[in-house]
């Protein structure tokens, strides 16, 4: 017999004179204890992930082209990819288009495969993320085919523009009110700071393997 | 054949290969007792995880209500779990992710190097797993020429030294950073003694960038695997998972039967209780959810994905309704984190790939209970562990459970496990007998206890091992029974 087989048949076995299977779970405890305002939300997503080491810039709908460029050209102008046709890339390219003190620029517009090498060298990456989770200060991050998985990985400073309006109380809110379950791209994300260890001697140290800032542009816009 | 990996820049090609030593428990925890830098490295960090764990469950209700709920998701999980592999499965297999069942780690190590094989893989790059551990992955696939490279900076620190991971979550628990220094000037080409963590860090980081690069393929362990959507979860700080199962052409991931959950919406209760129990961070830097490989018009991803399902000593402890709790670890630490016996003789001294109270109840089934006859007894049964448990397994109970199974004489049914008997004795197993006679033998007790408290001067004053860190105690000069009878009046 096969593996798969006679793992399953172990199992079954195993589970003959057990009662059957155990029905649904309440799921009140996962909830409970994160009831916030939208108001309370967004500013708890913002210092949470202050604590956890990311930048966060308030910034809004018309001038966040602006407040980032301020940003890249305080950290040195470093060369900068975007996804190739999200609408925040549309956006920044219209902003960047007649100024010349802005940093070079790199679409991801091939297959990782013919240019990872490259990849490798690009300093920063911008990326929009779904929303953010007030109890931990994570961001979700969303990848699609315009909007590729590395750009938030690879690059050592990640900027990610959060529409504030976007924000649920919990992870297991955003799971079960915006229905991931039959949504799931290849894959999806919580980013709640730079990457980081504390694999020496408890000492936290930043920058481990994915990006060693995390730069949020906090979009700040009514609740519709 | 070769039988060395091959040269690199990652200072491998100077270590020593992992081994395992075979000196029997008791010699390494003595050994580890007397090591007062390896004592020092463990107290430190016990006390800094089990603060910091403390302090992200500050409310008892909330904790409380939360580890009832995990506790109920992961017993769900196990009650359907041959369905539920079966839907996992399928629903891979829809998401485009190759599926494959292993009994044995020597199955599980000739998938990953059939799928190394096919794409004429040399190169590998591996996110930490504990599975890949039991299977003693990079040590097959360095015997068959390929460089297996630990990407996590702690067991690449490990690696590096030719050790094995001391702790489930933090793998170089066990050094400190002078020691850590030392091993990276050592090994790294040009690189000079340093103490600076960051430095350390940014070394690493260095290194292992250029190995993200090269390698062909990325190994990953599975944290929670969801069988509604196929999906596969990811749990760290670093990024290394994430390079690894993003990076790389080929994505493999390996992960035990038991890791299965219901319904997308389990994970998130789960991920909460797995961060604050292990590092007390109230989250992790990222949860990395993977639903298979590239999709047409995407531009990056691993264009292959596989998952090996490994048994190994799983399905029996699910057999068995006691024993099957063992299963719904969610491998978070904290019971190492709290352990008395942990905490002072340090993860290496167990001999197995998971120490401390969870290793303790896990490696007999994995290993049979004649591989790992000391486990069970290597417990105050002080409770800690038990009540720091997120998903409430009783570990205490089953440690007891784990002693009755080693002492049963190996043909006595039922036969629950593997290796039963392992500590059978037939003294002692005479001298219980003996005292539940004297104990439920009204004549024979009296007679003994009479005898007792009139000899109390001519017993022995040592008791070995017992007396060796207690005082034996004296019987009193009249029995219990007698001083009653006195005080009613009654006699004899």
């Amino acid at each position: 017999m096969s593996a798969k087989a006679n793992i399953l048949q172990a199992l079954r076995q195993g589970l003959a004179n057990a009662p059957g299977p155990l029905g649904d779970s309440d799921y009140q405890a996962a909830i409970a204890p994160y009831a916030f305002t939208h108001a309370d939300a967004v500013t708890r997503v913002k210092q949470l992930l202050c604590a956890a080491h990311a930048e966060v810039i308030d910034s809004t709908h018309d001038t966040w082209p602006a407040d980032l460029t301020r940003v890249l050209q305080q950290t040195g102008m470093p060369a900068t990819l975007l996804a190739p046709q999200t609408d925040c890339t549309l956006a920044l390219r219209a902003y960047w288009a007649d100024r010349h003190d802005v940093p070079s620029l790199r679409l991801f517009d091939q297959a990782i495969d013919c240019w990872k090498a490259d990849l490798f060298q690009i300093d920063a990456a911008l990326t929009e993320c779904e929303g953010a989770i007030a109890a931990t200060g994570s961001l979700i991050i969303w990848p699609t085919p315009q909007a590729p998985r590395t750009l938030s990985l690879v690059p050592p400073l990640h900027i990610v523009l959060w529409q504030t309006r976007s924000v649920w109380n919990t992870l297991f809110e955003a799971m079960q009110q915006a229905e991931w379950a039959s949504r799931l791209p290849t894959n999806a994300l919580l980013v709640s700071g730079p990457s980081k260890t504390a694999d020496i001697q408890q000492t936290l140290a930043y920058g481990a393997h994915g990006p060693k800032r995390l730069i949020v542009l906090a979009i700040d816009e009514p609740c519709p | 054949m070769r039988t060395a990996a091959q040269p690199t820049a990652t200072g491998l090609e100077a270590a020593q290969p992992v081994v395992v030593t075979q000196s029997p428990f008791k010699e390494r925890a003595q050994a580890a007792l007397c090591d007062r830098s390896l004592r020092q490295s463990f107290r430190g960090a016990m006390d800094f995880l089990t603060a910091k764990r403390a302090g992200v469950f500050d409310d008892p209700a909330e904790w409380q209500a939360l580890s009832q709920l995990g506790e109920h998701i992961r017993q769900r999980a196990l009650s359907k779990l041959p369905d539920l592999l079966e839907q996992l499965e399928h629903r891979c297999q829809q998401n485009g992710i190759h599926v494959h069942w292993a009994e044995s780690t020597e199955q599980a190590n000739q998938v990953v190097h059939g799928i190394l094989a096919q794409h004429q893989a040399t190169q590998v790059v591996k996110g930490k797993s504990m599975v890949s551990e039991e299977m003693a992955l990079n040590h097959y696939l360095a015997e068959r020429g390929v460089a297996c490279l630990e990407s996590d900076m702690g067991e690449y620190i490990v690696q590096l030294a030719g050790e094995t991971p001391s702790h489930i979550i933090m793998p170089a628990i066990h050094k400190s950073k002078a020691q850590i220094a030392a091993l990276f000037a050592e090994h790294l080409p040009g690189v000079p003694y340093t103490e600076d963590v960051d430095a350390l860090i940014q070394i690493g980081r260095q290194v292992l960038r250029q190995k993200f690069l090269d390698a062909e393929v990325g190994i990953s362990g599975v944290n929670f695997a969801v069988a509604e959507t196929g999906t596969l979860c990811l749990v760290e700080n670093e990024g290394n998972g994430r390079m690894c199962t993003t990076v790389p052409k080929v994505h493999i991931a390996v992960m035990g039967i038991e890791k299965v959950v219901e319904k997308l919406i389990d994970v998130a209760p789960l991920y909460s209780l797995l961060t604050r129990s292990a590092t007390g961070q109230i989250v992790s830097t990222y949860l990395n959810l993977i639903n298979g490989p590239r999709r047409p018009g995407e531009l990056d991803g691993p264009q292959e994905v596989h998952l090996v399902l490994l048994d190994n000593g799983r399905s029996q402890a699910f057999a068995d309704t006691q024993l099957r709790a063992t299963l719904q670890c969610i491998r978070c630490g904290a019971c190492m984190n709290h352990c008395p016996v942990y905490a002072r003789i340090g993860g290496h001294a167990y001999g197995t790939v998971y120490p401390g109270p969870i290793g303790q109840i896990i490696s007999p089934h994995l290993l049979g209970l004649q591989a790992t006859p000391a486990l069970p007894g290597a417990s105050s049964l002080c409770g800690a562990c038990g009540d720091v448990c997120p998903v409430k397994i009783p570990i205490p109970a089953l440690l007891t459970r784990l002693r009755t199974e080693a002492a049963r004489p190996a043909n006595e049914q039922p036969h629950a496990m593997r290796g039963q008997g392992a500590n059978a004795n037939l003294r002692e197993r005479q001298l219980w007998r003996w005292w539940r006679w004297l104990n439920t033998s009204p004549i024979a007790y009296r007679l003994l206890t009479w005898l007792l408290s009139r000899a109390r001067h001519h017993l022995p004053k040592q008791l070995k091992p017992w007396t060796q860190v207690r005082t034996l105690p004296r019987p009193a000069p009249k029995t219990l029974h007698e001083l009653m009878r006195q005080r009613t009046g009654r006699t004899s």
